[in-house]
């Protein structure tokens, strides 16, 4: 990266992106991606508000054994808008829609991303896909589980399903045209000098994501409009009366929603490169093989859907092939968790708050990929299949993972974004909430999953209680850890600190511009003459 | 200046190339791949469709046999046809595009529109037809044809659920690329938008209406000529 | 990629006419009894004939690499989801449950629990 010298607030010549123009429709009609990751910021704000409301009244009433609090078809309205809307309203977008729409084009030195105005239209989508998993939830809500099965969501629920459906299958294109965008961009639009294997890991992280998203989101559209189909006319190719498959939904549905996971994760690995290297002052070890581990994680992603549904009637061989694979799924995860703990070997280490996230994301992603190869082993997952094994799982991967790359990318790319600091202890606190309330949440999950609790009951046997209400207790620490940041980093846009250019002192062509950037993000075009994450070299960034 | 909001960006594109691009090579080459990427999502898109198709005609190959032949094997040969000049014209207003020719775009334009538009009427005589002798899925499914006693009816309306969902979608596919030529296109065609400089969005239609035209090719002979031997 | 390459015309209609043969073609082996075959070659020709449109039509043959890559891997992923189902649809009954399985699971509900059901 060329060294530059920090540009300070004073001498700021271009207005930022922020103040360049002023009123509502300089912001609907934008076509600059830092406001689009922006809208984006806001609307999925609001997805995570409600679906995280949802998980508060599924813990609710899993406090006592009984199904005392909601009737079992309302529970199952929760426990399906939950998973629904954070899914596929929260974190498929939450890392690319905002952080790489915000930072692709600064990180590779470009005006924008490859095509704006289709930019712009993704965001639309999603919200008009986001309206109609509202409408759907007005209408009396869904109550199939996020994962939508046949024969039950074809023929036999009397809930919204397809109005849910086409929410979801609207808000798929949005996935499409960002992966589309962030594809050509990255392809297209690096600056002079700006290879492949000088790109920050974070790039290589949105660039498998996109591959995933391209050709994977196809699958569950054609699957939606499948089931839509049998719904209104009463038969289809999954209903058993006409000689149809319902476990052949499952292997269209898990074909998406299995590298649907990576793209949730994915993003997230990529930001934790980022952070790593910024808090250990270090050049990331084994920068080829973390970028090439990416890309392997998005191909092998798609070959190994088949371990959701071991027990569903598949083919004991499929079954056989399915636990193979997902086993190597592993590797390269674990090639990064290496990498990372390469990094910080003999770094010189600063416990900031993205860095907290990113520690917590490495030991809580562990963990949760480690109960992963439980559940793929097949004699295992016969007993932990549709407990709460799997719902300690995923959530280790998702919430631990996942969002915790997510709020790790909040706080470091914050005053990037606003041009305000936010306020350092309070950030480091909310952290160590966070990771207290998520531990105390879903740990015990496991072990009551192990004993044998179903997953999406309401009501359970008494000796779960005590493990019950130790989730539930977790839940309402989280519940608070995640309203802290959003306390004081509304606080900080107002009244934090302003940043400089680089207050983390960190590598990276965004780095190198305002902070908040002016709209077309540099003056002139970079050129870069070395690679990334060049800390304690020569001429390197200093603070 | 900054190009933040959809007019202002209008405002700055240096004559035809978009201000976050640096030269038409780069836009022409950007807007290539990013079609490309599209299609391998239709390619998937369509592709589940293929999916189901492949699984149950492969375990009631005698049922979709008999499916196959309610339907009409020339009538379903002239849309070939059609769909493939329809491409050829699709392909001459490219070529007319790049060779400077604007009234060539519009013309060329205009018959693929014309192409598409008999395509879908004769869709729309064979759905009829479909619906005339009961063989829409659902309630009114009633299957009287010819098939051996070996042929479950119940079979034959799963064969009808994907003839429907993949004509459909792929007439679903025609009609918005019908649509994008007569609001977008042709009116700028005729304005003499696209000429030697400049014919990047005709390129980019034709290379979607030129893969619509693919799915086609596949459905035939799944759809129409299962069985025909027999 | 270098500017535009300008297809001539006569491979159009070169292409044109091949499309128009393989369509009469695929019509006439249909009416042809191929057994197992017939299914391969009518997706052959149609596979040939998408080739001619994918190559010609759509400039692939003159198109970047990238773009290359691009088509052939939505056609592989496809060809992915294809053969893992149709490995699982096509095995479903290859393993039988031990001999006396089923003896066991008629008798009255006996001291151990009945064998679990798939859900």
């Amino acid at each position: 990266m060329s060294a530059a010298t920090p540009v300070l607030p004073s001498e700021q010549t271009a207005p930022s992106y922020l103040t360049a123009s002023f009123g509502i429709r300089s912001w609907l009609l934008t076509v600059d991606h830092k406001r689009v990751g922006l809208l984006y910021l806001a609307t999925i704000s609001v997805f995570f508000t409600i679906a995280g409301i949802f998980a508060g009244l599924i813990r609710l009433e899993l406090l006592t054994p009984a199904g005392d609090m909601f009737q079992a078809d309302t529970y199952n309205k929760l426990f399906t808008m939950h998973g629904m809307i954070m899914a596929f309203f929260f974190l498929i977008p939450s890392i690319p829609a905002v952080f790489g729409n915000f930072l692709l084009p600064l990180m590779i030195g470009a005006r924008d991303v490859a095509f704006p105005k289709l930019n712009l239209l993704s965001w639309y989508v999603f919200s008009v896909g986001g309206l109609f998993s509202i409408i759907s939830l007005v209408t009396g809500g869904v109550d199939t589980g996020w994962t939508f099965y046949t024969p039950y969501s074809s023929t036999y629920s009397n809930s919204s399903v397809i109005t849910a459906g086409l929410g979801i299958f609207i808000t798929g294109f949005s996935s499409i045209l960002t992966g589309m965008n962030f594809m050509v961009t990255i392809h297209k639009m690096r600056a002079p000098g700006l290879t492949w294997f000088r790109l920050p890991l974070f790039v290589w992280a949105h660039y498998a994501t996109s591959i995933i998203q391209v050709l994977a989101t196809p699958v569950i559209a054609i699957t939606i409009v499948l089931l839509a189909l049998e719904r209104i006319l009463g038969a289809g190719i999954f209903d058993p009366r006409l000689g149809g498959d319902p476990v052949l939904f499952q292997h269209l549905f898990w074909f998406y929603s299995h590298p649907v996971v990576y793209i949730m994760v994915l993003p997230s690995m990529g930001v934790v490169s980022e952070i790593i290297a910024c808090g250990a002052r270090k050049r990331i070890f084994g920068y080829k093989i973390i970028a090439f581990s990416s890309l392997a994680i998005a191909v092998l992603g798609f070959l190994v859907w088949g371990h959701h549904m071991f027990v569903s009637g598949q083919s004991e061989y499929a079954g056989i092939v399915f636990s193979f694979l997902t086993m190597f799924i592993a590797v390269p995860s674990a090639i990064k968790v290496f990498n990372w703990m390469g990094t910080l070997y003999k770094g010189s280490i600063v416990y900031s708050t993205p860095m907290l996230y990113a520690l917590g994301f490495i030991g809580l992603f562990t963990l949760g990929g480690l109960t992963g190869l439980f559940l793929a082993t097949l004699a295992v997952d016969v007993h932990v299949h549709d407990t709460y094994f799997v719902v300690a799982h995923f959530h280790y991967v998702m919430v631990g993972g996942a969002l915790f790359g997510y709020l790790g990318a909040i706080h470091f790319w914050w005053p990037k974004i606003t041009g305000r600091l936010y306020p350092e202890a309070w950030g480091r606190l909310s952290a160590a909430i966070i990771f207290i309330g998520f531990n105390l949440t879903f740990f015990p999950q496991f072990v009551l999953g192990y004993l044998g609790m179903p997953r999406r009951y309401h009501a359970y046997p008494e000796e779960f209680q005590v493990l019950n209400v130790m989730s539930t207790a977790g839940a309402t620490i989280l519940a608070i850890g995640y309203m802290m940041p959003v306390i004081y980093l509304i606080w900080s846009m107002r009244y934090g600190k302003r940043a400089s250019s680089n207050p983390w002192g960190a590598t990276g062509l965004e780095w190198e511009t305002a902070s908040p950037p002016p709209t077309e993000n540099f003056e002139g075009t970079p050129v870069v003459t070395r690679g990334a994450y060049a800390y304690a070299e020569e001429g390197a960034v200093v603070r | 200046m900054s190009a933040n909001t959809l007019e202002a960006a209008a405002e700055e594109s240096h004559g035809l190339v978009a201000h976050q691009f640096d030269d038409a090579e780069q836009q022409h080459e950007a807007a290539t791949l990013g079609m490309w990427a599209f299609l391998v999502t239709e390619v998937l898109f369509f592709g589940g469709l293929m999916l189901g198709y492949a699984v149950f005609r492969s375990k009631f190959p005698d049922a979709f046999s008999a499916g196959s032949h309610e339907l009409d094997v020339g009538l379903g040969a002239f849309n070939t046809v059609i769909l493939i000049i329809s491409s050829l014209t699709m392909a001459m207003a490219v070529h007319s595009g790049q060779v400077g020719n604007k009234k060539g775009v519009a013309l060329f334009l205009v018959l693929t529109l014309l192409f598409g538009g008999i395509f879908l009427g004769v869709k729309g005589v064979e759905y009829a037809d479909k619906f005339e002798h009961h063989l829409i899925p659902g309630l009114l499914f009633d299957y009287h044809g010819e098939a051996g006693a070996g042929v479950n009816p119940k079979n034959v309306e799963l064969f009808f659920f994907l003839y429907f969902a993949m004509t459909g979608v792929h007439a679903l596919h025609m009609i918005i690329g019908a649509g994008i030529v007569l609001v977008w296109l042709l009116p700028r065609a005729l304005q003499g938008a696209y000429g030697s400089e400049y014919s990047s969005p005709i390129e980019m239609f034709g290379l979607y209406w030129h893969f619509v035209d693919i799915v086609w090719i596949f459905l035939y002979p799944l759809l129409y000529l299962v069985g025909r031997h027999q | 990629m270098s500017a535009q390459h300008i297809v001539p015309l006569r491979v159009y209609f070169s292409v044109f006419a091949a499309l128009l043969a393989f369509t009469a073609l695929t019509v006439w082996v249909a009416y042809i009894d191929l057994g197992a075959l017939n299914i391969y070659v009518a997706l052959g020709i149609a596979a040939t004939k998408a080739s001619l449109v994918m190559l010609y039509f759509m400039h692939l043959k003159y198109s970047s690499r990238l773009a290359q890559l691009f088509s052939v891997s939505g056609f592989l992923w496809l060809a992915l989801l294809l053969g893992f189902v149709l490995a699982d649809e096509n095995t479903r009954d290859w393993l039988h449950p031990p001999s006396g399985w089923a003896g066991q699971y008629e008798q009255a509900p006996a001291s151990h629990d009945a064998p679990q059901t798939e859900h």
